[in-house]
């Protein structure tokens, strides 16, 4: 598997990471060594193994249902670049 | 995911009539479903409705760096009961994914959900369509694909600001169970009843609220046509409709546009719609098609979702009884198809009508709670919840006319005092003297006044025996309803000398 330049632009895009089109040749050579790099995994036969999740053995950690958070909005918008009454403000979006 | 199977048989009785021959209508929809939960899905924040904005938000939920989902034990609980309701396989390993894409109610950047193993797997729901003009129902089965567990989304409003849009994220982490049909549906009324259905499952089995106004369940309907024996035609999904009857008219619009496009000889394109419910349309959302390229992986911060048999087992031994087992007692019991999907619509009717019913007549509890009962608290705009007439009470109006002491009648009148003005019913047919009388003296004396104050009628009953009536509704009219109607009728007949 490889990829081209387009879909290097369009990974990027869907990332929304500005790329330039000199960067994105750079990065559709290095992706390609990657992606080789995975081919050669590929051939090992791993058809019964079960993929490995985790280096120990553990159970998913869960939690019981309580209310142990929020009540915080000052904090949460804090860092936002524009907020109004504990509203995040974001340039407008309408479908 | 499987590839799209054809269970139904066409009938020829679903298909639409177009300018060109008959089209047959495809309907799948993916229901998605909020779990009732104190707290969401990876975060101690509480789910409430209706906070204030960003109050229900913790650090995970607002994704700020270095924040670290824990998966709730109850939400998944209640996807494996919801699961079981749906008569579905139970995958005792499931995983979540993340589902990447941008918008501003989704600060993480991904919604965790669950891709290629979800929670929950195949099942079935079947649903009762009708009645017809004959007052029949048909049963028809509905496949359910999977249902899995995955995040909502925050609350963007767009009206606050001339050039902002407003983001709330008071819903942002709140647990959704997707609950994805297989296209077994037919027509809107299938599709109505279906959702009509889950509805009614996850309220009795307590896994959502169901209440479809404050957005705890939404549905996306994916909706094509064909020529009846041809494979599946190209599909659209209508996002986000957020009502029953809405679904039916979104449903009935897209056939409608689809067959007209492709009776036109042109062909459809598979993309996404809005309804609108003033204009009663759907339009397309001017998305491109690549915003949902969403390059699912597996979410590193989750280990795969594991248990056990005996865990299913436990939770399955917990189940209340389900909406069809309920009705098929009903059945049994002697009512009509009608009166059990009526009493089993909601499972808080359901219970009370089990209260009246209990060492009573169901037939005759059923009439009351359903014609009585819910037409009054209709007619107050009320739910069952709101009842001011207690089944115990209810339960007392039936017992006195079970013994005599009020007709029918007079039981119409004591239900009303009772549901406006509450009160034991035996006290109040006692202070105002309700009781019907059965002593045969004072009937008697009724009736011979009658027959004494109108001479003219009495004659003219001989000639029209059928008049004898007009004599029991004098009687009745003068006893205040409180006669007993047979003694009178029996009365009148003797004393008119009509059989």
């Amino acid at each position: 598997m490889s990829v081209d330049t387009a879909t290097v632009k369009r990974v990027a895009k869907l990332a929304r990471i500005a790329v330039t089109d000199d960067e994105a040749k750079n990065l559709e050579g290095e992706l390609n060594t990657i992606l080789g790099f995975v081919e050669q995994l590929n051939e090992v036969d791993v058809s019964n193994v079960e993929p490995m999740v985790s280096v120990v053995a553990v159970d998913m950690k869960k939690r019981v249902d309580e209310v142990t958070d929020g009540n915080k909005a000052a904090d949460i918008v804090a860092n936002a670049p524009a907020s109004d009454e504990n509203f995040f403000q974001v340039p407008k979006v309408v479908e | 995911m499987n590839a799209l199977v054809d269970t139904r048989t066409t009938d020829a009785k679903r298909l639409i009539p177009g300018a060109t021959g008959d089209w047959e209508l495809i309907i799948g929809l993916e229901v998605h479903a909020q779990v009732t939960s104190q707290s969401k899905l990876f975060s101690g924040s509480s789910t409430q409705f209706g906070a204030e904005p960003n109050a229900n938000v913790s650090l995970v939920d607002a994704a700020m760096p270095g924040m670290l989902p824990v998966i709730n034990q109850e939400c998944v609980a209640q996807a494996v009961r919801t699961g079981l309701g749906l008569k579905a396989k139970i995958n005792k390993k499931s995983v979540f994914d993340r589902k990447n894409y941008f918008y501003p109610d989704l600060p993480q950047g991904y919604q965790i959900s669950q891709f290629q193993q979800p929670i929950v797997g195949e099942g079935t729901v079947h649903i009762s369509v009708g009645p017809d003009k004959k007052g029949n129902f048909e049963e028809v089965e509905v496949g359910i694909e999977r249902l899995h567990l995955e995040q909502d989304a925050g609350k963007s409003m767009h009206d606050q600001h001339p050039t902002m849009s407003y983001v709330d994220l008071n819903r942002s982490g709140v647990a959704l169970m997707e609950i994805v049909s297989k296209p077994d549906m037919r027509s809107s009324d299938e599709a109505k009843a279906y959702v009509t259905k889950l509805r009614q499952i996850v309220r009795y089995l307590g896994t959502c609220d169901g209440n479809m106004d404050e957005g705890s369940m939404r549905a996306d309907v994916n909706v094509s046509v064909r020529r009846p024996g041809e494979g599946f035609g190209t599909r659209c999904e209508i996002k986000n409709v957020n009502s029953i009857r809405f679904m039916g008219q979104a449903i009935e619009y897209e056939a409608r546009r689809q067959i007209a496009i492709l009776e036109d000889g042109g062909s459809i394109d598979q993309e996404t719609r809005l309804f609108d419910p003033v204009k009663g349309e759907t339009r397309s959302m001017r998305s491109k098609e690549e915003a949902h390229d969403y390059r699912y992986f597996p979410d590193p911060d989750l280990l795969p979702l594991e248990f056990d048999d005996a865990y299913i087992e436990a939770l399955k031994a917990d189940l209340p009884e389900l909406p069809d087992e309920k009705r098929l007692r009903f059945l049994e019991s002697g009512l009509s198809a009608y009166d059990a999907n009526v009493l089993i619509s909601e499972k808080a009717i359901a219970d009370y009508f089990e209260k009246v019913a209990e060492g009573r007549e169901a037939k005759q509890a059923a009439n009351w709670v359903i014609n009585d009962l819910l037409g009054a608290l209709n007619k107050a705009g009320q739910g069952i919840e709101e009842t001011p007439v207690t089944p115990q009470q209810l339960g007392t109006i039936l017992d006195l006319i079970k013994e005599g002491t009020i007709s029918g009648k007079i039981a119409k009148e004591l239900f009303e005092i009772v549901f406006n003005e509450g009160g034991d019913p035996a006290k109040i047919v006692e202070e105002r003297g309700m009781k019907q009388v059965t002593d045969t003296g004072a009937i008697e004396a009724a009736v011979d006044e009658i027959i004494a104050a109108n001479p003219e009628k009495v004659e003219q009953v001989k000639e029209k025996p059928a008049l004898a009536g007009w004599f029991v509704g004098q009687v009745m009219k003068s006893t205040g309803g409180k006669a007993n109607p047979q003694a009178v009728q029996q009365l009148v007949k003797s004393k008119l000398g009509v059989e």
